[in-house]
């Protein structure tokens, strides 16, 4: 069996800060990191492959030369191949674009049984990568994904709600996404650090994966950045002041004014 | 060239191989590449059973927009109940068709929902796409958006928008991809360019930390997804009718490649974040998970609930329903009172549009003081006991 995981390298978001002065986001010295999501969908295909050592786990994604630190750190958790999109032309990709090029280096991958990604990446959180590269392969997709049993020819999923799950089966090949409950990920081992150190990860351009640059990055972007703007923070409201009884009852005071309470 | 293969779409059938008059298609692996000998026939657009193959006139693209109109709510409903988040975009969605001047619709799917068209009138919808059929009984990705996709392609609104749930997290970027346009994620802003009649979708990224206003200029239909929580609720008014229009709906052998099973609710209360008018909501300032106790005292006198930040439901304490921000649940209630919450700017994003804020923190530095209407210097043991008893002692 073959399973493809799709990653990104992403910022840190818990680490991003705002400039209090200029209003603009601090980029410099933001780790970047293993999106969480697809560490999850990365751990499902290892597990996969532990019961089943006949399995070959290969992840791709697209991002800059600099995504292959990320990709590294997937083969010392594991990963057998790994295959970085990279190029110029797929910068400002959206979503759509996104998923055309990576639907393109899956296709180049080829024979793939499974493909996992993660339910979303914490620097856009939008979950539409997911179902979108489902759609242009040709795949039936299950998001939101938190246990999962592999059966002949079919999968039997929990995909999670708001509310509670559902049990849902689905052919594969298939897609499926990942949530933080699906699993625990591994740590890297020093044998596996040591042992991939050398391996080769394949990077191809949108000529190797047979696109035009009209098909990737901007130009294939349906949807564009009009502005960005950091939230204008609300105004501080007022520090109540006394001990605490006095505090509670200027505050309960306050709402019953308001008939709020 | 006119005549070009959608790789997306092609499957690798080789069928247009075989039907091209003129030898002039050939396989690359898996993909089918139209070669030089190409004259144009389209024959092969016909035989594809994909749709992978198109004649086009490249000019075509921007003279179809204006072939698109009315703003389209997708009226998610489970247990043929319309989803809270339906009444939102109704809401939101009258404001936009007013705007450009064009009628609101609301796309219903299930089987036996023909009833819930009068509710989604009474809410506002001027017309209501119903399309009604045992399949549909449960969401499932492969039925809805066929089905969906079928209609957008034939009546060609021009906005849709769906409730960012996680149904509509997972229709929206299949149709998407399917009508060929773009997407944007949880929207918590949407409005109308005056000058040009676009939506403008605006909606956070980096976590919370950045806003970004996405356009989708060329394509249609303009598509976002929105959260819930965050819009006007539409006001109910039961004289109100809709058009019903059926949609043909059919499904063939392999066309729904999924089957639910079966579907499991949480035990215990269903929580009801977005409907809640008084929050209260707790952090890692709690210590244990044994501090929600308390927590919840308060919330019931208020006849509210309570809710927590990340850290809490990553410590264990809580479950992630409870969860309030960036990647829990958008709420604006009248009072949120947030207990022992530093504020991550994650948090702040999904709860600063409450009515007051109330924070009650140890640390008289703790960001979210920033945003608070009142603020409350101490420890949450004492204070929040001192509060009930103050709620207790006027009451009598």
């Amino acid at each position: 069996m073959k399973i493809l995981v799709c990653v990104k390298q992403v910022p840190d978001t818990n680490e991003v800060r705002i400039d209090p002065v200029k209003g603009t986001l601090i980029r410099e010295g933001v780790p970047s990191i293993l999106n969480p999501d697809d560490a999850n969908a990365l751990e499902a295909a290892l597990r996969i492959k532990d019961k089943d050592p006949g399995t070959t786990v290969a992840v791709i994604s697209m991002g800059p030369p600099q995504a292959s630190y990320m990709l590294r750190e997937c083969l010392a958790m594991g990963a057998d191949e790994a295959y970085l999109l990279s190029d110029r032309e797929f910068g400002g990709a959206d979503t759509c674009a996104t998923s055309t090029t990576l639907a393109a280096g899956i296709r180049k991958v080829g024979d793939v049984d499974l493909v996992f990604a993660g339910r979303q990446a914490i620097d856009g959180d939008t979950a539409q990568v997911g179902p979108q590269l489902a759609q242009r392969l040709g795949l039936p997709v299950v998001t939101y994904v938190q246990d999962i049993r592999l059966e002949d020819g079919k999968a039997v999923v929990q995909r999670q709600m708001e509310d509670g799950y559902e049990v849902v089966e689905v052919k594969t090949p298939c897609l499926l996404t990942a949530v933080k409950e699906l699993n625990e990920p591994r740590y890297m081992t020093v044998f596996r650090i040591v042992d991939t150190a050398n391996q080769e990860i394949v990077v191809w351009n949108h000529e190797d994966v047979g696109l035009d640059p009209q098909e990737c990055g901007l130009s294939a972007s349906p949807t564009q950045v009009f502005r960005s703007f950091t939230p204008e923070p609300k105004g501080k409201g007022e520090m109540l002041s006394g001990t605490v009884t006095e505090m509670a009852a200027a505050l309960v005071g306050r709402f019953r004014e308001k008939h709020l309470i | 060239m006119a005549v070009r293969v959608i790789k997306e779409k092609c499957a690798g059938c080789t069928k247009c191989v075989r039907n091209c008059p003129f030898d002039a298609i050939s396989m690359e692996g898996r993909l089918a590449v139209i070669g030089q000998a190409c004259t144009e026939c389209g024959a092969c657009v016909d035989v594809c059973p994909f749709g992978a193959i198109e004649k086009t006139a490249e000019e075509k693209k921007t003279a179809d927009i204006s072939a698109y109109s009315g703003v389209w709510v997708f009226a998610e409903q489970r247990e043929n109940r319309i989803m809270p988040v339906v009444l939102e975009l109704l809401g939101e969605g009258r404001k936009l068709a007013d705007e450009i001047g064009t009628e609101l619709c609301a796309v219903l799917c299930g089987d036996h929902v023909e009833k819930l068209a009068e509710e989604l009138a009474a809410y506002g919808a001027d017309k209501v796409y119903l399309a009604d059929h045992k399949e549909l009984s449960v969401y499932r990705t492969d039925a809805y958006t066929k089905v969906i996709g079928e209609a957008i392609e034939k009546y060609k609104p021009e906005i849709v928008l769906l409730g960012a749930t996680h149904i509509g997290r997972d229709l929206g970027p299949c149709l998407a991809v399917n009508c060929g346009t773009g997407l944007t994620a949880d929207c918590t802003g949407l409005e109308i360019d005056p000058e040009d009649g676009k939506l403008k979708q605006t909606r956070p990224a980096f976590g919370g930390n950045l806003m970004a206003t996405i356009i989708c200029p060329d394509h249609r239909p303009q598509m976002s997804t929105v959260r819930p929580g965050v819009m006007q609720k539409a006001e109910r008014d039961d004289s109100r009718k809709a058009e019903v229009v059926k949609l043909d709906v059919h499904f063939e052998d392999g066309d729904i490649r999924t089957k639910v099973l079966d579907i499991v609710k949480k035990t215990g209360e269903m929580v009801s974040l977005t409907d809640a008018e008084v929050i209260v909501s707790g952090g890692m300032g709690l210590g244990n998970a044994d501090g929600f106790q308390l927590l919840k005292k308060l919330a019931d006198r208020l006849g509210g609930t309570i809710a927590s930040s990340r850290a809490a439901v990553d410590a264990g304490w809580i479950d992630h329903s409870y969860q309030v921000g960036q990647t829990g649940t958008t709420v604006k209630p009248k009072i949120y009172f947030a207990c022992g919450i530093s504020g991550a700017i994650q948090h702040l994003a999904g709860m600063q549009n409450s009515d007051y804020i109330v924070a009650i923190n140890k640390n008289e530095s703790a960001p979210i003081f920033e945003v608070a209407d009142y603020g409350i210097v101490g420890d949450l043991y004492q204070v929040i006991p001192a509060i009930l008893e103050e709620l207790d002692k006027s009451a009598g």
